[in-house]
């Protein structure tokens, strides 16, 4: 196979090394470290930082791209690689990925979802609904459906309990060797709460986590655990592919803004005169501007530019991944102005107090007072901001898919899979299991980042004894 | 007051004037006019004289910035700068692709939108500012938490799925209300109710939470001990002394969107069928209509900076603690 990078992958993992190396920093400074513990401590930001953490894995690994070679090679006798780009989780999944139905069918279904004309063998023609391919296929009679279904649930929650004795058998072993005490005696301590970091929440977490996961693998190993689309893809497949789109904007949108919301908003408010009335009038224009128009009017002129010069883009894959990245620009052009007009008022506030007037006295340079004396005091407000627009930005991209400026229809995302869904609520019976799935999905993966980014604020902001906040999210797409 | 008012009108036009730019350089410089008309057109129909038809119809093919064959205030006035950017100062946004003049469509779609938006900001503020003090009053108890748990939960809901979920629950299986459409007159309450609804409830979950904020932060000042001190009851205290202080920021809070509630909601509108503005918008995008998508962004600019105006306004109005100078 032959690795490809695509643009989004490798600005993913640069944002994933830079967290890495702020997180190796920040363990070394205790001023910088003792907040995160304050987060480190709270149960319900735990709890999310646990599922959050299976989310960005099921999105790093669909972040490894490659093109399979092909079993017969080209002319010459080198090895031909497919135009089809593969993931890491493509190839984990591959049995999800082939197994495509004819259409839709509902989940744990063995037949089809829609009539089919059918000729039997003694030549009468009949309308029913057709055996699946794969969903059930095993089965020699359908009659055992209940009992093989019942069978691999249990069969996936004793695997989730094996593996989650094991983990907290290894966090209670972790926490007796720290205490100098008994594993039984830690284990008591982590069920009645009693430990630092809160592993009864954690491990609660892993739990509900696992005895999903387990499950649904088992099963999905015979059938569809949550259906088939209308084309007869698998609902769970799109669903764990849809992860890595809602990561890259809500990950990468933030990368795009932070230049510019650190660079002119502390130059703004450190400058002042001119420079703060330059950078003033830029984002109070860009902040006129309706967010959802200005994203849909810059999108709909890079999509007349991308039709219009497809020699830029060689694959479809290509092509769907720099529109995500275009898309998260956008976003981020216009979502930085929220953010520098925090920095902007905060590094006011900074300037005038006596330290920084002592190193002017002292003549140090102005470079030098910002980057170690003013950037240092306001990287809380950065961190906190980072970590509250998240989950505003995976909602946001659901609604600019419905509304035709999101990302490329062949990319999988919650948008598109709502999108889809959508038109068939009307259909008689219901087809309910792909927009269920699109909400369960990113239900779970807003509310952690909603409750983590609480447990950062709470941990970060000095203000937080009466629960204050900074102004509302400013005006994303709602 | 009113050479304040003056002097912010005054500070608007240069933001305007940048808004104009941006949107200018957006939809002429990025691409060129023969970049639209091709995609427009489609791959096949391309030849020179379909793009050029296309231009001349919409007006774009004169020269960018300067005309230098034109004679007089021609050299200026005769440019796609000036016909399509400058005349939408004067509010004369010329014509949509299918023809229809797009002032007169934003006139007549106005009056829907405003159906839908203004009772979904009043009923909204009040449904936020009554829950959001009921879990302020019962602090630190079990409703407070739970109550804001179930905040967290809701504003972690996408909107598309309130409305999906209304329109299925409400309009197709309990036949309460029709699914989508729009009536004048009286007509309207019944295809408004359900959107009104949705609109709220998908609200509830920020706003409890983020007027809750407020009302701690008002709980914690002195004369509210003050006022305990010498001996009122809490609920005296909440409506009488609380409440009057925290709807200073509430109100400037929400003066800001008035203006906008004109623009409509894209969502709704376009989900319940509801002919306003929010729902021409997104027509509009998805048809590609560039006129009418650079005609909204201005109108919505405009009443931005109004809304921005007001607030300032009603600062001094609500709290006489502010001048203006």
């Amino acid at each position: 196979m032959m690795p490809v990078v695509l643009w989004t992958d490798a600005l993913l993992w640069l944002a994933v090394a830079a967290v890495a190396a702020y997180a190796a920093h920040a363990r070394r400074k205790p001023h910088l470290a003792a907040p995160w513990r304050r987060v480190a401590r709270s149960p319900a930001g735990m709890a999310a930082a646990v599922v959050l953490s299976a989310y960005v894995a099921v999105g790093l690994l669909d972040s490894l791209h490659y093109r399979p070679a092909l079993a017969r090679g080209d002319a010459d006798g080198r090895t031909a690689y497919s135009v089809e780009v593969r993931s890491a989780l493509d190839a984990l999944l591959e049995p999800l990925r082939t197994r495509t139905e004819k259409t839709y069918s509902a989940p744990l279904a063995t037949r089809s979802f829609a009539r089919e004309t059918l000729e039997l063998a003694d030549g009468r023609v009949q309308r029913e609904f057709p055996r699946l391919r794969f969903g059930g296929a095993h089965l020699a009679d359908e009659a055992d459906r209940a009992a093989d279904i019942a069978l691999r649930a249990a069969g996936g929650v004793l695997a989730a309990a094996a593996v989650w004795a094991a983990v907290a058998l290894a966090a209670a072993r972790r926490i007796a060797r720290r205490r100098a005490s008994t594993v039984a005696a830690a284990w008591r301590a982590v069920w009645r709460g009693e430990t630092e970091l809160p592993w009864r929440a954690m491990l609660v977490t892993a739990g509900a986590l696992l005895a999903l996961a387990f499950p649904a693998a088992f099963l999905a190993a015979g059938y569809h655990v949550l259906g088939t689309d209308k084309v007869g893809q698998d609902v769970l497949y799109l669903a764990l592919k849809s992860v890595r789109t809602a990561l890259v904007i809500g990950g990468l949108t933030t990368l795009v803004m932070l230049p510019f919301a650190i660079l002119l908003g502390i130059s703004a408010g450190y400058f002042k005169g001119w420079v703060d009335d330059a950078i003033q009038y830029v984002y109070t224009t860009l902040n006129s501007i309706p967010a959802v128009l200005l994203i849909a009017a810059a999108v709909l002129m890079m999509q007349v530019y991308i039709d219009t010069h497809p020699e830029l883009f060689p694959t479809a894959a290509q092509r769907a991944d720099l529109r995500l990245l275009f898309l998260a620009v956008i976003l981020g052009l216009t979502s930085w102005t929220g953010l520098a007009r925090l920095l902007r008022g905060e590094t006011l506030k900074l300037a005038e107090l006596e330290y920084i007037q002592a190193a002017r006295a002292f003549g140090v340079g102005d470079a030098r007072i910002v980057t170690r004396h003013i950037l240092p005091n306001v990287m809380h407000l950065v961190i906190v901001a980072l970590v509250m627009d998240f989950s505003g930005l995976v909602l946001a991209e659901a609604v600019l898919s419905y509304v035709g400026v999101g990302v490329d229809p062949t990319m999988t995302s919650f948008g598109t899979m709502i999108n889809a869904a959508r038109l068939e609520l009307a259909r008689e019976p219901m087809v309910w299991w792909a927009l269920a799935a699109a909400f369960g999905f990113m239900f779970t993966l807003v509310l952690a980042a909603n409750l983590f980014a609480d447990a950062v604020r709470d941990a970060f902001d000095p203000r937080t004894r009466v629960g204050g906040a900074p102004a509302p999210a400013a005006g994303t797409a709602r | 007051m009113t050479a304040y008012i003056v002097r912010r009108v005054l500070y608007a036009i240069p933001i305007l004037i940048g808004v104009n730019l941006i949107t200018f350089a957006l939809f002429f410089v990025v691409n060129t006019p023969d970049d639209m008309a091709r995609m427009q057109l489609g791959a096949k129909r391309v030849t020179p004289e379909a793009i050029e038809k296309w231009k001349a119809e919409r007006g774009y093919d004169r020269p960018l910035l300067w005309n230098a064959q034109a004679a007089g205030a021609g050299k200026l006035a005769d440019t796609i700068f000036f016909e399509k950017s400058v005349k939408l100062f004067l509010f004369d946004f010329g014509n949509a692709d299918d023809g229809r003049n797009i002032r007169h469509e934003i006139l007549s779609r106005m009056g829907p939108s405003l159906a839908l938006a203004i009772p979904v900001f009043l009923i909204g503020i009040a449904a936020n500012v009554t829950m959001a003090m009921l879990v302020a009053f019962f602090r630190a108890t079990a409703i407070d938490l739970w109550g804001v748990v179930l905040a967290v939960s809701m504003m972690s809901v996408s909107t598309l799925f309130y409305i999906i979920g209304g329109q299925y629950l409400v309009a197709k299986s309990w036949s309460l209300v029709p699914i989508s459409g729009y009536q004048e007159g009286l007509d309207a309450l019944k295809f408004v109710v359900l959107p009104v609804v949705v609109g709220v409830v998908s609200g509830i979950g920020s706003g409890v939470r983020w007027y809750r904020t407020i009302f701690l932060e008002e709980m914690g000042r002195d004369y509210v001990r003050t006022a305990r001190a010498k001996g009122l009851a809490e609920t005296t205290v909440l409506f009488r002394h609380v409440l009057k202080n925290a709807m200073i920021p509430i109100l400037t809070g929400a003066v800001v969107v008035i203006p906008l509630l004109f623009m409509g909601s894209l969502l709704s509108e376009s989900f319940f069928g509801i002919p306003g503005l929010g729902s021409y918008t997104i027509d509009a995008i998805q048809a590609q209509d560039f006129a009418v998508v650079r005609s909204m962004v201005f109108l919505g600019s405009v009443l931005y900076i109004a809304g921005l105006i007001l607030t300032d306004v009603s600062y001094t109005l609500v709290d006489p603690r502010v001048r203006l100078a």
